[in-house]
């Protein structure tokens, strides 16, 4: 603990600037599998354990891909695209066989697919820590903002992240498609009546939702290191930032995301061993006083 | 199934059970033998108390090994401090683990079935990473070293293996039974009816809040229990017995055993230990075979393999009818 330091950090422009841009990357970063997360939940009612282990597949499939070509966008687009198309295999052939079950069943097969994903990873990529090299266009010097350091890597991250946040908040609230998927995720019954594939749209999400997560893996690839099972913890972030915001809120996933990472980037200064525990602390709080989270309306 | 045995055709059972396995056991002495006997009796009282909530209240938990860690740190750190003996610090260690789920119960049983499911591991995470980072205390990633120190008490010697191998029997035993007697209890009914018609037993003006804790703590202090056997077959205690992987294996035994049948985590930690030392014989991707078996299991049969087979029983006997 050392709150002094943090009161410091909070009154010096400089220590601001550098903790706030790495409390938005991490944010942003967060809330790419956080809303994939949410998304999934809200519309297929389907809580996807796995969705770490689409991080981590997002990762490799970027650090290969860059090994191959050398280029950051074939990469990008090899974890996001790639880690689709596993996704959209996953909910084909497994996961819908499985909608409307009870949470047992989505628990076993998550599980299942975890110790497969994370034994493949191990056969394909080894099981070492793995990172991807950042090409030369990105190695440039920090930005200085009032003293502040922020790497240059980080200002691509936050641009790619708030254009996908952006495109995905406007996608969900105002395009056709994502209005019936908000209305599939209401009364299926209903807009399969209509004449609409519902398992189209299902697999859609499901699909979006992979390819976020897997975007997000990419990522994060030349900022942190790949191992097998690396999932697990962004998994449990996710939830937490589901659980604040509340489940199958876009916005309210935007919001917690942010406050987690505020919270780690802060924290790690203020009281570095207590950050995770703040994290439980601040979810245990939602849920006594308002269990729907920040902006859910669906109970708890 | 019901049948008409009282809590004294339990005892007797369990005796006979005890005496069957105990006394070859005991005189074979082989440590391969023994050694299968205390881990059946570890991982089959982690499932028998897992399934108190899965199968007969119908709750969820994804973080189950929190309570099993938990009493294997909290035995194996009482027991090195000095001062305690081994059925002091077992009851303490138990202790523990009823206080821990009961706080960890009180933030998760409210919540509907997946954030129970959810939470449930995100607690276990969280009390995984303190594990890990209280290294003064714990050891952090390498677990609790040193060994844990085991006084004879009563003429049973626990670093022998065969008393171990007894004890464990013996401990596994008194939990089915007082588990059984829990199951038929009419609190154990109330427990059945919440999982089929939670709204009927609110109209009934029962807490269904209570209920749920009262179970999820009865649960966790037995796999606080089952972890006290694991640090004293191990002599320490390490973070993979608090880490999701280890709740998923509980949940897997059940699965294999099956969730409406009594016994049925039992047999499902049968086979899933002998299914276990096979495939890590035969091939080091273990976690391939075993999510590959996994997933047939859950796809084809959409139950465990006993609920599967009494199922096909029944209709075959309701058919003959």
């Amino acid at each position: 603990m050392d709150l002094g330091e943090l009161a410091s950090c909070l009154g010096s422009a400089s220590c601001l600037v550098t903790q706030v841009s790495a409390g938005l990357t991490i944010g942003l970063l967060l809330f790419l599998v956080a809303s994939g997360l949410t998304l999934i939940f809200g519309v297929l009612g389907l809580v996807n354990f796995a969705h770490g282990t689409l991080y981590m597949l997002g990762s490799y499939f970027a650090l290969t891909a860059y090994g191959a070509t050398g280029s950051f966008l074939v990469a990008m687009a090899a974890g996001a695209l790639g880690v689709a198309v596993v996704g959209l295999l996953m909910e084909r052939f497994l996961l819908s066989r499985i909608y409307g079950t009870d949470v047992l069943m989505q628990l076993l097969v998550c599980y299942a697919i975890i110790l497969i994903v994370d034994d493949v990873v191990k056969i394909v990529w080894g099981g070492d820590f793995l990172k991807m090299d950042l090409p030369d266009a990105f190695r440039r010097p920090p930005i200085i903002i009032a003293g502040g350091i922020i790497p240059y890597y980080y200002v691509i991250l936050f641009a790619i992240t708030a254009v996908i946040a952006v495109v995905l908040a406007y996608g969900m609230g105002r395009t056709r498609f994502g209005r019936t998927v908000r209305a599939a995720a209401v009364n299926p019954g209903m807009v399969g009546a209509l004449g609409i594939n519902t398992a189209a749209i299902f697999a859609a999400v499901f699909g979006i939702g992979a390819m976020l997560a897997g975007l997000a893996g990419a990522l994060s690839a030349p900022i942190r290191s790949v191992v097998p099972g690396a999932g697990v913890s962004i998994l449990i972030e996710s939830f937490i930032v589901t659980v604040i915001g509340g489940m199958g809120s876009i916005w309210g996933a935007l919001i917690a995301s942010l406050l987690i990472g505020f919270t780690r980037s802060f924290g790690s200064i203020g009281f570095p061993l207590f950050t995770e525990g703040m994290m439980f602390l601040m979810m245990a709080l939602v849920l006594l006083l308002k269990p729907s989270g920040l902006a859910g309306k669906r109970q708890a | 199934m019901r049948t008409t045995l009282s809590w004294r055709g339990d005892m007797l059972v369990a005796a006979l059970a005890f005496a069957a396995l105990a006394v070859p056991a005991f005189a074979l002495g082989m440590q391969s033998v023994l050694d299968f006997a205390v881990r059946f009796a570890i991982f089959g009282l982690l499932a028998m108390s897992l399934n108190l909530l899965i199968g007969t209240t119908g709750l969820v938990s994804f973080g189950h090994a929190a309570f099993f860690g938990s009493g294997a740190y909290a035995f194996g750190l009482l027991m090195q401090s000095g001062g305690w003996s081994v059925p002091m610090a077992i009851l303490a260690a138990m202790a523990f683990t009823a206080l821990l789920a009961l706080v960890i119960g009180a933030l998760c049983v409210r919540l509907s079935e997946i954030y129970f499911a959810f939470l449930t591991l995100a607690f276990q995470m969280l009390i995984h990473s303190i594990v890990i980072s209280w290294v003064s205390l714990t050891g952090g990633d390498q677990g609790l070293m040193g060994g844990v120190p085991k006084p004879p008490f009563l003429g049973i010697d626990l670093g022998d293996g065969r008393h171990l191998a007894m004890f464990s029997a013996f401990c596994l035993l008194a939990s089915v039974v007082a588990l059984r007697q829990i199951v038929r209890s009419p609190f154990g009914a109330a427990l059945r009816m919440l999982r089929d018609n939670p709204e009927r037993a609110a109209f009934l003006g029962m807490s269904i809040f209570r209920y749920r804790l009262a179970a999820f703590v009865i649960a966790g202090t037995f796999a606080g229990l089952a972890g006290v056997l694991m640090s004293l077959y191990v002599s320490g205690a390490f973070p993979t017995f608090l880490y999701w992987t280890t709740s998923g294996e509980a949940i897997f035994m059940i699965m294999l055993g099956g969730i409406t049948v009594f016994l049925g985590p039992l047999v499902g930690t049968a086979i899933f230990l002998v299914l276990n030392d096979r495939i890590t014989n035969i091939t080091e991707h273990h976690g391939l075979v075993m999510g590959s078996i996994l997933l047939v299991l859950v796809l084809g049969l959409r139950k465990g393999l006993l609920d599967y087979i009494v199922d096909a029983w029944r209709e075959r006997r309701e058919k003959r009818a």
